[in-house]
């Protein structure tokens, strides 16, 4: 291998295009238009998300040391992208030699790849899924079915998803859009040995799906899982889950293969401290998480004998090489602030067309998988699903500035389009707005909008691209003088020496 | 204090009422009010919507008129454009500007306040003498909220205006849906939280909904217009300036 490179530096690659999960067919608002109109799903929706929303509020609320821990998850992860080649071979060479099998895979095509090839040679037809966010957006189902081997969802509510031919909507809560009526239909139809009186009733519900999953956990030899944290001065993996279906998966296969995206890292064991109280407060609301699972490498008579590690680039060097972007690799994947978010409240996580949906898929999809990749990238449309309210910055547990970041992919957007009406106009009140006496004519002209306001000065009807503001708004008719004009008036001279004369008495 | 009025682009051309209110409430509090004439528009619609070489003008614009050193404070009836002020001013012109004008910046920004912040922090006062007989209700907005923490000031001015019947709003933090360019582009997502904010105002029984920005009024205003609630909307600062002799100080009908 010759040592020295001299060619000229290429960015690294952002996301293949058409595999896994990291754009939609659609623009945000054009998916929006559909998903306001699912009555259900509003529904759904609105209730969880209250729900999470008041729950995360009261276990942030009770610890008094809460933006101390934030800072602290902020900085340690800040501190793994700094260090992030050093961190990343650190933990190869434990996992390594703790008996692990490392497998770098430099996007979705090479993982999905790696890990078919390794079912594929332990004579596999069906594998175990833990819960995991990296083999969602690699597409990895959709390629090991390709393969003949099936992949069966253990996590209740991807269970949910996979039955019903259904995309998840939520990180944490993927069938979040479904309620428990739509649940038992699903069941019914799809779930192998169902009880055919089954009702909704909740426990029932996961009573069915726990004597289905548990049938698949005694007989299936290989599991795949993804991984909240990767320890990287033990090679320790982590995942942290509700229900013990992802134990399951980690102990009882011959074999366990762990897909990882390379920003999981923490550099050291006892940084778990941090991140295992800002995760499940930050997720589920709660103190702590029913089941947290950790594992170095193979252990003897202890767990699968056969463990190898997928860790996976796909986007993540390209969204790091950005100064500002970058923060976004902070994500650990709580979803608080899909929870606080209010278009994702409205629209759902599917209009996100993405794997990784709300505020954080905003700023995070475009930059894995780009967005200018094609002609109209439905990813540029992501950046503006915000208002910009900011909430989500202020519960995020790693204060990831998302709002900065929309308004950052926003600017980058704009930079690559081309010259587009919308610019002309942005450059246009550009000009006149940088003059006081360009200013002024053009108030000036604005005032002609009065004629629009008929009689009671509400204008309701406006052309493009303004009729989308008067579709569901008025607007009133400007007004007959601007401030400046009323300021250099004689009746505006005389309030202020009105006030002025009251300032004085008042303080005689 | 020579205090500077930023009147922003929207108010001075669409709703001068609430600025003609601010600088009537800070010229009574004894403040020495100046209006610099070559000011104009901060640049937060287009930096929200990507144009950040187009904010650069703007930009420069305002720190042309508002870093002099004889401004002891600017002061505007908008959180979100000091909030752009203070905090994106500072990006454009690291991007795109040179040492002066990021001296320049950070100079006019220190002293760039939101009403409610210089009334409180800045004069160190709550009861501002008013009075305003109406039920009202309070929307803080996201970007005097989030983005400047102004927290519970805006109230605890409004506790202390005399008749006035203020009444809590349910789900007060929540986005109206404004957003600025957000409300175009999404124009569909931004009417649907446009309608439980007014639901939410509705449910108050109140005749006004005030808020700290005339672009988040223009929003919840303009909804319920349409709708023909019959609620209105009122500025903070007109609520403040308002007095027994003049309810509404320096309101012009607009038709």
């Amino acid at each position: 291998m010759s040592s020295a490179f001299l060619g000229i530096p290429t960015p690294p690659p952002r996301a293949p295009y058409a595999t896994g999960h990291l754009r939609g067919d659609q623009s945000f608002p054009d998916a929006a238009h559909t998903a306001l109109d699912n009555t259900q799903q509003r529904r759904n929706l609105g209730k969880a998300t209250a729900t999470i929303r008041g729950k995360r509020d009261r276990m942030a609320d009770e610890l008094p040391d809460w933006e101390e821990l934030r800072s602290a998850g902020a900085a340690l992860k800040a501190d793994v992208l700094a260090r992030l080649p050093e961190l990343l071979e650190r933990f190869e060479r434990e996992v390594t030699e703790r008996g692990g099998v490392v497998h770098w895979a430099r996007d979705a095509d090479e993982a999905n790849e790696i890990v078919t090839r390794l079912v594929a040679e332990k004579g596999s037809d069906e594998v175990l899924k833990v819960k995991s966010m990296a083999t969602q957006e690699i597409g990895l189902n959709e390629h090991l079915e390709s393969a003949g081997i099936a992949p069966v969802e253990t996590d209740l509510a991807e269970l949910i998803v996979q039955l019903g031919a259904d995309r998840p909507s939520h990180i944490l809560v993927p069938a979040i859009h479904r309620n428990r009526a739509e649940i038992r239909d699903i069941f019914l139809r799809e779930m192998p040995g169902v009880d055919p009186n089954l009702d909704d009733d909740p426990v029932r519900l996961a009573e069915e799906a726990r004597k289905y999953l548990r049938s698949k956990f005694m007989s299936t030899r290989v599991a795949i899982s993804g991984a909240n944290f990767g320890v990287a001065d033990t090679g320790t993996l982590s995942v942290v889950e509700s229900e013990g279906n992802g134990r399951m998966c980690l102990t009882m296969p011959e074999t366990l293969i762990t897909v990882m995206g390379i920003e999981k890292l923490v550099p050291s064991f006892t940084d778990l401290e941090v991140f295992l109280q800002l995760l499940p407060r930050s997720s589920t609301g709660e103190r702590m998480n029913p089941y947290t699972s950790m594992w170095t490498g193979v252990t003897e008579g202890d767990g699968p004998g056969e463990f190898h590690l997928v860790l996976l680039d796909n986007g993540r060097s390209a969204t790091l090489a950005d100064g500002v972007g970058r923060e976004a690799l902070q994500c650990i994947r709580c979803s608080a602030c899909l929870n606080v978010c209010p278009v994702y409240e409205r629209t759902g996580g599917k209009a996100y067309g993405s794997t990784y949906p709300g505020p954080i898929g905003a700023v995070l999809t475009p930059q894995l998988a780009g967005m200018h990749e094609s002609r109209d990238d439905p990813n540029a449309s992501l950046p503006y699903a915000s208002s910009l309210c900011g909430a989500c910055y202020d519960v995020c547990p790693v204060k990831i500035d998302i709002p900065s970041l929309l308004v950052e992919l926003r600017h980058q957007h704009v930079e690559q389009s081309r010259y587009t009406a919308e610019a002309a106009m942005m450059r246009a009140s550009s000009l006149a707005m940088s003059s006081a006496k360009r200013f002024t004519k053009a108030q000036r002209a604005s005032r002609l909008g009065r004629v629009l306001g008929g009689a009671d000065g509400r204008i309701s009807a406006l052309p493009p691209p303004l009729n989308a503001w008067t579709s569901a708004r008025d607007l009133p008719a400007p007004p007959k003088r601007t401030f400046r004009e009323w300021w250099d008036s004689e009746d505006g001279r005389e309030a202020v020496r009105a006030a002025r004369r009251e300032a004085e008495r008042g303080e005689s | 204090m020579r205090v500077a009025l930023f009147a922003t682009c929207l108010g001075d051309t669409l709703f001068p009422d609430a600025v003609k209110a601010t600088a009537v409430l800070l010229t009574r509090l004894g403040q020495e009010v100046v209006f610099p004439p070559g000011q104009t528009c901060c640049g937060q619609m287009h930096v929200n919507t990507g144009y950040q070489a187009d904010a650069l003008p703007l930009v420069r614009n305002y720190t042309a008129d508002f870093a002099d050193e004889s401004i002891d404070a600017v002061v505007a009836p908008s959180g979100s454009c000091v909030g752009s002020i203070r905090h994106q001013h500072a990006i454009v012109a690291e991007r795109y500007g040179d040492r002066s004008l990021r001296e320049r910046v950070e100079r006019a920004g220190a002293k760039t306040y939101e009403l409610s912040e210089f009334l409180v922090d800045v004069l160190g006062v709550t009861d501002v003498g008013a009075y305003f007989p109406h039920r009202v209700t309070y929307h803080p907005t996201c970007h005097s909220l989030r983005m400047l923490r102004v927290g519970d000031k805006p109230l605890r001015l409004l506790k202390q205006v005399r008749e006035i019947d203020l009444v809590e709003l349910p789900g007060a933090e929540e986005c109206c849906g404004f957003g600025g360019t957000f409300a175009l582009k999404n124009s569909e997502t931004s009417t649907a939280m446009l309608s439980d904010k007014m639901r939410a105002v509705t449910t108050t029984g109140a005749e006004f909904c005030s808020a700290g920005d005339s672009s988040c009024l223009m929003h919840i205003g303009g909804g319920l217009s349409r709708l023909r609630t019959g609620i209105g909307t009122v500025h903070l600062a007109e609520v403040l300036a308002s007095t027994e002799q003049r309810v509404r100080p320096e309101e012009e009908v607009s038709a």
